[in-house]
């Protein structure tokens, strides 16, 4: 059966501000990020069929439907899990569209993820020991942060990994988030010096490996491809997109494991033809493993990879989280990624890496991933 | 009994209570499938290896060696405050299955994969008993 190859576009794209107090509600920022989005798109509010959304964010699908005045509204969902959804949501979107299920999907959210809700505390992904958290929460193994700490320290001692190659993810990104205005650490720089006398968070995590906290919103507009070239920017072809749950796998393993052989045989390309990547980096230690498990590098080698400047804007093999990712632009989950991969894909992004075909972009290591490519 | 500040005390479910009752008569046993013997911890419905819902809970020796470990320094949730530095292990038991612990008489600097450690006993409730760790 023919996938969707190509056949659905990112048509807009749109974002607030990135800040430590927006100032106004989870729904505005989600609307105000949605407003902008169908203006780069060159759509109006009345052409939205569809809206999908994160599970953990606050605003629904019936509030933002009923403040936009959409009058059928042909699709929504959400994904659940945490913040790694992003792709996924693109993934669902695109093949209801491919199956004329829906014309205009967004994707969207609004999150006040500094001065409401915190991730970084458990608040949002907290089950005070019920469930399965039964067996780690107790011993003081809280967030998603102290399980991948556990993860990256084992990788460490498998791989030969060190803090300072996490280090130069942390000093990459911010060289990109020092081009980038929108960018909540632009115009401050990080050495690597700085990274690592930076107090341990949660060892082996140094503070400089941990994503920031973040205000704002952000929107995708999916359209069909051919109804996408008619519009005001240049149409993101979506050339895969794809998830993958959390399977039986090794500790070591990230979920990419399962889901790079899955994408890149949906894309029909390898990792040598990508131009330019987004990796997840709720911590800079992943973007590492990432690279690895996707197949960039083999294992062992993303370390080295990075200290040598390869995820670099200027001079890289590969140029890793141009915006500054969320270790330096922002922390949306994937949501800022994935407006960089589309703005890499139209030649608009501040860091903008030569003749993009092909723009990769992870949403939660393995979890999920979209191929972006430039219409011919 | 031993009071852990800010640490959450675990809320058995229908599913892993026999784990918690064993550990509350100083046993430790594990989920194992009658069929064809996987150890599965946490504890589930079904064997993932052979689809069995036939299980049994199984003694281990309590002996393992620390497979990983994380140093919280910093407070995450703020129940935490005045709680760290502490240290979270996962030991690698010897019959194979991962347990997420912490160590009750090691340094937080001073552990390292591959340390020898056996199960201590530590109740922290009338109802709940931790499975915790010593050097061995």
């Amino acid at each position: 059966m023919e996938n969707f190859r190509n056949r659905v576009a990112i048509a807009g794209v749109g974002e607030t501000e990135y800040s430590r107090a927006s100032g106004r509600s989870e729904t505005r920022l989600a609307l105000d990020a949605i407003l902008h989005a169908l203006d780069d798109a060159g759509l109006r509010r009345e052409d939205v069929d569809g809206l999908m959304r994160w599970s953990v964010d606050t605003s629904g699908e019936a509030e933002i439907a009923s403040n936009l005045g959409v009058r059928d509204l042909a699709w929504f969902g959400e994904v659940n899990q945490a913040g790694n959804v992003g792709a996924a949501l693109v993934a669902h979107a695109a093949a209801a569209i491919a199956a004329g299920l829906a014309h205009c999907i967004v994707i969207y959210r609004g999150v006040n993820g500094r001065s409401g809700r915190r991730y970084g505390r458990g608040e949002v992904t907290g089950r005070r020991g019920q469930g399965a958290a039964a067996f780690t929460e107790p011993f003081g193994l809280l967030t998603p942060q102290h399980q991948l700490a556990m993860v990256a320290r084992r990788r460490m001692h498998e791989f030969g990994t060190t803090s300072r190659q996490f280090g130069w993810v942390a000093v990459s990104e911010r060289e990109h988030a020092n081009r980038n205005p929108r960018a909540m650490f632009y115009d401050t720089p990080l050495t690597i010096d700085d990274h690592q006398n930076s107090r341990f968070v949660v060892d082996p995590f140094h503070l400089y490996d941990c994503c920031l906290e973040t205000d704002g919103g952000g929107a995708l507009v999916l359209v069909s491809a051919e109804r996408a070239r008619g519009l005001r920017k240049p149409p993101a072809l979506i050339r895969a997109a794809a998830q993958a749950g959390h399977g039986e796998r090794g500790f070591v393993d990230t979920a990419a494991i399962s889901l790079a052989p899955r994408l890149w045989a949906q894309a029909g390309v390898g990792p040598d033809e990508i131009d330019v990547a987004q990796i997840y980096d709720h911590f800079a230690p992943y973007v590492i493993f990432a690279l690895e498990d996707y197949g960039f590098v083999a294992r062992g080698e993303g370390g080295p990879f990075v200290e040598a400047g390869g995820m670099r804007w200027d001079g890289g093999v590969l140029p890793v989280n141009t915006s500054g990712g969320h270790l330096s632009e922002a922390y949306l989950q994937g949501m800022n990624q994935l407006i960089e991969s589309v703005r890499q894909v139209r030649g608009e992004s501040t860091s903008q890496v030569e003749d993009v075909h092909l723009s990769f972009c992870d949403t939660g290591i393995g979890t999920g991933a979209v191929i972006l490519e430039r219409d011919r | 009994m031993s009071a852990r500040p800010g640490f959450p005390i675990p809320v058995p479910s229908e599913d892993s209570a026999p784990f918690w009752e064993y550990l509350r008569q100083g046993e430790l046993r594990l989920q194992r499938c009658l069929v064809c013997a996987t150890f599965a911890h946490p504890p589930r419905l079904m064997c993932p290896e052979c689809g069995s819902f036939d299980r049994e809970w199984v003694a281990v020796s309590g002996r393992g060696t620390v497979y990983s470990y994380v140093v919280t320094r910093q407070a995450i949730h703020p129940s935490f405050e005045g709680h760290t530095p502490y240290a979270t292990v996962v030991v690698e038991l010897a019959e194979g299955p991962h347990l997420t612990s912490n160590l009750i008489d090691v340094a937080v600097d001073d552990i390292q994969i591959g340390l020898p450690v056996e199960a201590v006993f530590v109740a922290v409730s009338d109802e709940v008993t931790l499975p915790l760790f010593r050097r061995a």
